[in-house]
């Protein structure tokens, strides 16, 4: 055991011992202890260097608000994770933790040199030292703060753990399991209600396990601790969660709880999650997340070994461990005092109590006469000494009026110090609750709430253990009460505890230059006292501007230690109360999170959702290349013999135009729409008039938003007069149904219209080409396929090799086409038949490729690939498709406004580039002038572009500004390196007769 | 994440279940050709906007799927109360009840 360690203290298992490495130097500790209280243990204060100075940083805290020593931990290949605070890092065999920040090493690191160019790193350095000259921006600024700046260094590999997540109800949610939690779970659980209890620390106690001196109801506190914990375990109705921290607190009591399960133990179970986000809806809530201790601010209390005093109390009443020999506390508070109680009775020898306050109370004096220890009342100090620890303190008398007097310097291995308390309300913050200013405390309180929560204990302001147990228990009772359970808070007998007092501070008085002071306000970011006194001084007045300025509070620690302080600085610079200078506001999470707990199971094949075809398993056994459409997954083309993408698609375009293709159409969406106003309501929706529509027969149509742009399009075919079966984009059909049950649902419910979704429930074979009625003809019963009975734009109900078929003769490839529609479960089945009798004629699977270059010879549209939300029917060449004599349609209106009646509106045309091998980027930007300066003037863009087989060349469509008129013109399309030429053409490339679409094989 | 209480399903369920919609009570015009420009631009683009209470449309999408009317408060995100779409504007005293 060291020397720093103290036999008889502390709640570690001496029977477990744990070695580690902290920057590949072995130590040891035991089961219970941090990184933090083990490295103590062992005489390390020095764990990393500062975010901008590059300054040694030790130890301050001892929990999770720890802004210094943040590590880097190793768990085996990819569980690399920065910016560990060692203060909640609970150690296990084998951990291996290193320093940050620093090169080449943690001791003597180079980018200290920083610490001596302090002028050039003031109060918004960033804005006046990298404006000049303009050029360097990118060469030389931007790289080298993107290489200084950041903390840790982030992960590279895949993270390979697994995360949880949860959702969970409860009447009561108490966060904070200190003696206010305890008091409240305990109320609140007796009383029946579903309760739940979290705390972020391994063991449940809060500030009772760093406490020896009070008992409660006759009991020493553990022992009370103890019996707690039993009961709450033995209660039925309540959930104890450890090592859970509330990270955020959201509308209506839903708070989100990181519970991290396996970054403690040596040998996590196979497959265990490392952590689970619950996320509770709670009706009631009890906030008893305790206070946080202010550092006082003064030159060099940054140095590793000066921490604050209750941190040091935990490490010796806790983890038994002493942080020095010859501490020195320096307080405005009483609470420090007994941690100069407690580590002079371990046998530290304290070398004094230096309290900012000329009066101290009676019973402290006493004491700290009783132990040895001198006392300075009403001195400050003004410096440290020590390079890589702290040596010495440099301490000095303040008169009555102020004045400074001779300083004494005494030498000490650890400075201890304390500001006072600020309570947490990072959470009551989240919810907007209101926080009001105490002027004589110098704290914000919280005020009016806007949610079912209470605030109890040091959160609420009420120090101590006798008030945070009360205040608990009474909260936890009304809780439960508001909640619907009847119970009545008892009341505790606390025995031995000090009251506690203190006054605050701003930066401590000295007698030194202050401009050259480094007194740390925020830690983490390096910002000093100075630095928010020069950015009042520049003229920013809110603490909003001041904390975005100077940083203060922007680091991962969220100004946990520094917020108050900074407040206080930045209020006496500017002159004004601190309310009127504000509070920065409090953001989720409250400790950094990890994305993996956010994230959830929602990664991999489980971050969204597959859709797939009843045809999809055939397409891949038959070695189909996919892409994604929307939320489907498609068949992109079917490679054979090694054949690239531009071979495949060559192949089987030429396959559909000269014989026989088979396409899986299935993710076309589709709606059926029933009822004696069906016609109406489609009159209504789609610019196209559907009254006269015979059933048996078929429509394009074209839907607008109100707005006059085109939304979606579709063949629908009329089964019965009063039976529609529309058809939309794959990536549309949703929407659409959502758009057409607004309509029907809140401004024509009168109509007697019903929609279904049926996007799902039918399978799609197209089968396309000269040769597909001579294939479909033996396969069909019950429809007449002929010329005469079933021409181009007909549906008709029959069956296909024995199931039930909706069969339509529509194309969209510009030969003859049917889409056959099968019940989902028979697509399979029906397909494969179909590619077995269609082997006579070559048939061939085609993907969504060959499709698109099939449309685009057509000159058929994509919606969402031709139109981008900005054309209207007429600017795409589908003026034919609205109904002339409608009175009303969605949209109608909107085509008659001015804009929309403009000359020079961007319309579709075709392009054929002037060098026939050329294939145009989609995207590409359309100038008219090639030899115009840059930027150019740019009249349109390339909306499809592909090589076309059939025509062996390329094709592309495009929209540009009045292009319907610029027919024959010449246009240009830079694009790097290169201006390629383009002659402006008709949006049909190929038949434009229409003849193929009757032509048989 | 809000909690919404549908009016046809009489529960509150998460905002997860619903979709928004729009302002509330903007019904779209008989007869639009009768319109002029600016009436019709009005009733396209021109919203309320209000610091506080909001008539507003959402959607039990995966729910009921029916469309429904509710007054939010868009300073506090707090709904004060839903009703079913066709119903009228709630008076003052009618949202005073609600709220209290």
């Amino acid at each position: 055991m060291t020397s720093y360690r103290i036999s008889g203290r502390g709640r570690i298992d001496r029977s477990k011992p744990v070695s580690f490495t902290f920057n590949g130097a072995s130590y040891s500790g035991f089961q219970g202890d941090t990184l933090a209280s083990a490295l103590l243990a062992n005489g390390v204060h020095l764990v990393g260097r500062s975010f901008k100075y590059h300054r040694p940083r030790g130890i301050l805290s001892a929990g999770s608000e720890e802004p210094n020593a943040l590590v880097g931990t190793h768990r085996g290949a990819g569980r690399f994770e920065p910016n560990t605070r060692a203060t909640v890092l609970e150690i296990f065999d084998g951990l291996a933790a290193s320093s940050q920040n620093h090169w080449p090493s943690l001791k003597w690191d180079i980018g200290a040199v920083n610490d001596a160019l302090y002028m050039l790193f003031s109060a918004g350095f960033y804005y006046k030292t990298f404006m000049w000259p303009k050029s360097f921006w990118n060469k030389v600024y931007e790289p080298f703060i993107r290489s200084a700046a950041g903390l840790g260094v982030s992960p590279s590999a895949p993270d390979p753990d697994t995360y949880a997540s949860r959702f969970a109800h409860f009447d009561v949610l108490v966060v904070g399991a200190g003696p206010a939690g305890l008091a409240a779970a305990l109320e609140a659980g007796r009383s029946g209600a579903k309760v739940i209890l979290c705390d972020e620390q391994a063991e449940l106690g809060g500030s009772l396990l760093s406490e020896t001196d009070a008992s409660i109801d006759g009991r020493p506190g553990w022992e009370w601790l103890e019996a707690a914990t039993n009961e709450l375990a033995a209660l039925g109705n309540v959930t104890v969660l450890l090592r859970t921290t509330a990270i955020g607190y959201y509308h209506q009591n839903l708070l989100g709880l990181c519970q991290r399960l396996t970054d403690h133990l040596a040998n996590p179970p196979e497959g265990a999650p490392r952590e689970r986000m619950w996320k509770v809806r709670a009706r009631q809530v009890v906030l008893a997340q305790g206070a946080i201790e202010k550092p006082l601010v003064f030159a060099g209390n940054d140095r590793p070994g000066v921490m604050l005093a209750g941190a040091a109390r935990s490490y010796l009443n806790r983890y038994g461990v002493k942080v020095g020999h010859r501490p020195v506390v320096v307080t405005s508070h009483d609470s420090a005092w007994l941690a100069a109680f407690d580590l002079a009775q371990a046998g530290a020898k304290v070398g004094a109590i230096v309290d900012t306050r000329p009066e101290i109370g009676r019973h402290l004096k006493e004491r700290a006469a009783a132990l040895g220890i001198e006392v300075l009342a009403g001195w400050t100090v003004t410096g440290t000494s020590g390079r890589l620890r702290v040596s010495s303190v440099r301490t000095n008398p303040v008169s009555r009026s102020g004045v400074v007097g001779r300083a004494r310097v005494i030498a000490c291995d650890a400075l201890l110090m304390s500001g006072g308390w600020t309570p947490s309300l990072h959470l009551f913050s989240h919810t907007k609750g209101k926080l009001d200013w105490n002027e004589e405390r110098q704290m914000f309180l919280p005020g009016e709430q806007t949610e079912a929560c209470r605030c109890a204990g040091a959160g609420n302001g009420n120090f101590g253990l006798a008030a945070a147990l009360e205040e608990g228990a009474k909260a936890g009772a009304a809780a439960a009460a508001d909640a619907g359970f009847k119970t009545e808070a008892r009341s505790y007998a606390v025995e031995g505890e000090i009251a506690l007092a203190g006054v605050s501070h701003r930066e401590l008085p000295t007698d030194r230059n202050t401009s050259r002071a480094k007194a740390f306000v925020d830690f983490q970011n390096d910002v000093t006292a100075k630095d928010i006194r020069l950015a009042v001084r520049e003229g920013f007045k809110s603490i909003e501007h001041i904390k975005r300025y100077t940083t203060t509070g922007m680091a991962t620690d969220q100004g946990k230690t520094s917020n108050i302080n900074g407040l206080a600085i930045a209020s006496d610079a500017v002159g004004k109360a601190a309310p009127s200078v504000g509070l920065t506001t409090f953001r989720p999470p409250y400790t950094p999170t990890s994305f993996g707990a956010f994230t959830g199971y929602n990664r991999g094949a489980l971050f969204d959702v597959t859709r797939k075809t009843p045809i999809d398993a055939w397409a891949e056994e038959n070695g189909a290349v996919f892409e994604p459409v929307s939320l489907w997954r498609r068949a992109w083309y079917f490679p054979r013999n090694g054949e690239d993408m531009r071979a495949a698609v060559a192949r089987e375009c030429n396959a559909v135009r000269e014989s026989l293709g088979m396409f899986d159409a299935s993710t076309l969406g589709k709606i059926e729409i029933v009822g004696p106003d069906a016609a109406e309501f489609l009159n209504r929706m789609y610019t196209n008039p559907w009254s006269k529509l015979a059933p048996g027969r078929c429509r394009y149509g074209v839907l607008l938003g109100e707005d006059g742009f085109i939304r979606d399009d579709g063949v629908i075919g009329r089964l019965t007069s009063d039976r529609f079966h529309v058809t939309t984009t794959t990536g549309g059909a949703a929407r659409v149904l959502a758009m057409m049950e607004d309509y029907l649902q809140t401004e024509w419910p009168d109509l007697k219209v019903w929609l279904t979704s049926t996007t799902e429930q039918w399978a799609v074979i197209a089968l396309n080409g000269p040769n597909a009625r001579k294939l479909l003809e033996p396969l069909i019963e019950g429809i007449d396929l002929s010329e005469e009975a079933f021409p181009h734009m007909s549906v008709a109900e029959g069956r296909i090799c024995g199931v039930p078929t909706r069969l339509f003769r529509m194309s969209f490839t510009g030969e003859r086409g049917y889409e056959v529609n099968v019940p989902a479960r028979y697509g399979r089945a029906v397909w494969e038949k179909i590619y077995e009798a269609g082997q006579q004629y070559g048939i061939t699977p085609y993907g969504t490729e060959t499709m698109h270059v099939l449309r685009a010879e057509k000159g058929y549209i994509i919606v969402g690939q031709d139109t981008d939300g900005t054309l209207t029917p007429d600017d795409a060449g589908l003026g034919w498709a609205i109904g002339k004599n409608k009175p009303d349609f969605v949209g109608k209106r909107s085509l008659s406004r001015p804009d929309m009646l403009k000359g020079n509106r961007k319309q579709l045309v075709g392009l054929l580039t002037a060098d026939p091998n050329t294939v145009l980027e989609e995207g590409a930007q359309i100038v008219l002038d090639p030899n115009q300066s840059v930027p150019m003037r740019m009249v349109g863009h390339v909306t499809s572009s592909y090589w076309s087989a059939t025509l062996g060349r390329s094709i592309a469509l495009a929209v540009i500004e009045g292009g319907r008129a610029r027919q024959g013109e010449t246009v240009h399309i830079p694009m790097p390196g290169r201006m390629h030429a383009a002659n402006i053409v008709g949006t049909v490339f190929y038949d434009p007769e229409n003849k193929c679409l009757s032509a048989l094989g | 994440m809000l909690l919404i209480r549908c009016p046809y399903c009489e529960a509150e369920r998460p905002e997860l279940e619903f979709t928004y919609a729009g302002e509330a009570h903007i019904a779209r015009p008989a007869e639009p050709s009768k319109l002029t420009d600016e009436q019709w631009r009005d009733y396209l683009f021109i919203r309320s906007n209000p610091r506080g209470i909001h008539f507003e449309r959402w959607r039990h999408q995966h729910g009921c799927a029916r469309f429904f009317n509710a007054v939010r408060d868009t300073v506090t995100d707090k709904f004060v109360m839903t009703y079913k779409a066709g119903l009228p504007r709630p008076s003052l005293s009618e949202l005073e009840n609600a709220r209290s």
